[in-house]
């Protein structure tokens, strides 16, 4: 049944390393950094002084947003998240609504995890100054979690469901899952998803704080993320927005749409900070879990995977997190699937690494290649005792991919996975 | 300050928060804010704060209350200056 199926129709992305979808695929070819020096986080002596941190001009925003909304805007979660959720809408061929009808059918699910720390900072210290009749009325808008989703939804018009989720580092993946399982209810037939990730020192400043980003890396800030090398050394925080048209399948084929991939199917699930699990650890037994019942769900057989996009932040992690996949699948060596990080070009976008990871994990079933893992020439020993080497392409590849699976994992002992599949009639 | 100059200090600040499809040349001392030039209710305090700046002046809340067309807007704009 048509009406079952959900597929991709369009994407949009903001990401360290390209904004806008043909510069994020030039860059993710090419194994572009998006990683640089960060003055700002020296100054405020922070041990990590890289990041990734997307580049918005003056003139992209303005493309965006409203001259009347431009005022006293100090926002960027909400800013990355409108340009690559509007990019999207436009991407999959559809149209602002410019009528008083909201498109009822059509709704949302954008995660964040803050809107705008910077204008929330400058907030309390309005208030704190006994200033807060000068506050005005943008606040709350934009500091509110669901400021993104407020923002972009009435933008376009949208009057289905409009939701935030929030799920620490699988928001991306969530809101790509929820989308699925929305439209698969038949509550809607289009589903705008995506997650959005704030940046600067007040966003980064807690894990610098917790020493879990890198310090080796500050005079060589593209070599400085480094997934599933023997010198990872903590991960580099990144920021940005990936965004995601999720549509049944039979509206797609209606309004002649062009389809990216299908959503076969995704499973989330927690450890419950039980066992090895922890506020920061996972629990590995519950990692594997929920790569299994994504299978499951899916429909699809271990065997079956082609690629899988790794969680992979560049910590010590990332061995335990390629042992928890040989598990799940129960393959390794020369037949463990390709896999590959994204982290090492982007550093890690926090709330937002699942969405952007999609877009790239779309975009390589779409164009059939694997992007380059870079940074891991000296490969982790743990890793390279498991899989085999060249399941881990350090360099562009050539790959017909008919199956993909996505997994990313977050603080709270999170887990969250999603399978997608090259789309056939 | 007349109200003449009152109005044409007033007119750039209203004209911000006004939606851009909204034809401003009708706007006259009886327009209303809301109804007739389709300003958010969200953003009067925002005109309110504006005013202030531009004119040095402190608005109490219940002044501000009463700021919901132009006319009104001018009346206490001079009773402001006045009282300066």
């Amino acid at each position: 049944m048509d009406n079952n199926r959900v597929v991709i129709t369009g994407l949009g992305v903001v990401s360290p390393n390209g904004i806008g979808l043909d510069n994020f695929l030039h860059a993710i070819k090419n194994g572009i950094s998006g990683i640089r020096h960060q003055q700002l986080l020296a100054d405020l002596k922070f041990s990590c002084q890289i990041a990734g941190l997307p580049e918005i001009t003056p003139e992209i925003t303005a493309q965006y947003l409203t001259p009347l909304q431009l005022r006293s805007f100090n926002s960027m979660g909400i800013l990355y998240g409108v340009i690559a959720g509007m990019d999207a809408w436009k991407d999959a061929g559809l149209t602002i609504n410019e009528t008083d009808e909201p498109y009822w059918d059509y709704g949302m699910v954008f995660g964040a995890g803050t809107s705008g720390i910077d204008r929330f900072r400058e907030a309390i210290y309005t208030i704190d100054k006994l200033e807060i009749r000068k506050l005005g009325s943008t606040v709350v808008a934009q500091t509110m979690n669901s400021g993104v989703s407020a923002y972009l939804s009435g933008k376009i018009g949208l009057g289905n469901r409009i939701s935030t989720n929030s799920s620490a580092c699988c928001t991306g993946t969530e809101s790509l899952l929820m989308a699925y399982e929305q439209i698969k209810s038949g509550q809607a037939s289009i589903i705008l998803a995506g997650a959005t990730s704030d940046s600067g020192p007040y966003i980064w400043g807690g894990f610098d704080g917790m020493k879990v980003c890198t310090y080796k890396n500050n005079e060589t800030p593209t070599q400085g993320s480094r997934p599933m090398s023997a010198t990872a050394s903590g991960f580099v925080p990144g920021s940005g927005a990936g965004a995601f048209v999720v549509e049944s399948l039979s509206h797609a084929k209606a309004r002649g749409a062009k389809i990216y991939a299908e959503v076969l199917g995704g499973y989330a699930n927690s450890g419950g900070q039980r066992g090895a699990g922890t506020m920061t650890a996972p629990n590995s037994v519950a990692v594997q879990k929920c790569i299994s019942q994504a299978l499951e769900c899916a429909k699809v057989t271990a065997d079956e995977i082609d690629v899988i996009n790794g969680h992979l932040t560049a910590t010590a992690m990332d061995a335990t997190e390629i042992k928890n996949w040989t598990i799940a699948l129960n393959r390794k060596g020369k037949n463990f699937p390709y896999i590959n990080a994204l982290k090492g070009m982007t550093g890690h976008c926090l709330t937002a690494s699942g969405a952007i990871e999609c877009v790239a994990s779309v975009l390589q079933i779409k164009h059939d290649f694997l992007f380059p893992n870079v940074n891991c020439e000296d490969l982790n020993p743990e890793i390279a005792e498991l899989i085999d080497t060249e399941k881990i392409p350090q360099s562009y590849k050539s790959q017909k991919i008919n199956t993909l699976i996505k997994a990313s994992f977050g603080f709270g002992d999170l887990n969250a996975a999603i399978v997608l599949k090259k789309y056939t009639d | 300050m007349t109200n003449e100059e009152i109005i044409n200090k007033l007119k750039p600040i209203i004209v911000t928060y006004a939606p851009a499809s909204e034809s401003l040349d009708n706007l006259n001392e009886n327009s209303d804010f809301i109804k007739d030039l389709n300003i958010n209710s969200a953003n009067l305090v925002d005109i309110v704060l504006d005013v202030e700046e531009e004119f040095g002046i402190t608005i109490d809340n219940e002044s501000m209350e009463k700021m919901l067309t132009v006319k009104a807007s001018i009346d206490v704009i001079s009773a402001k200056l006045q009282a300066k």
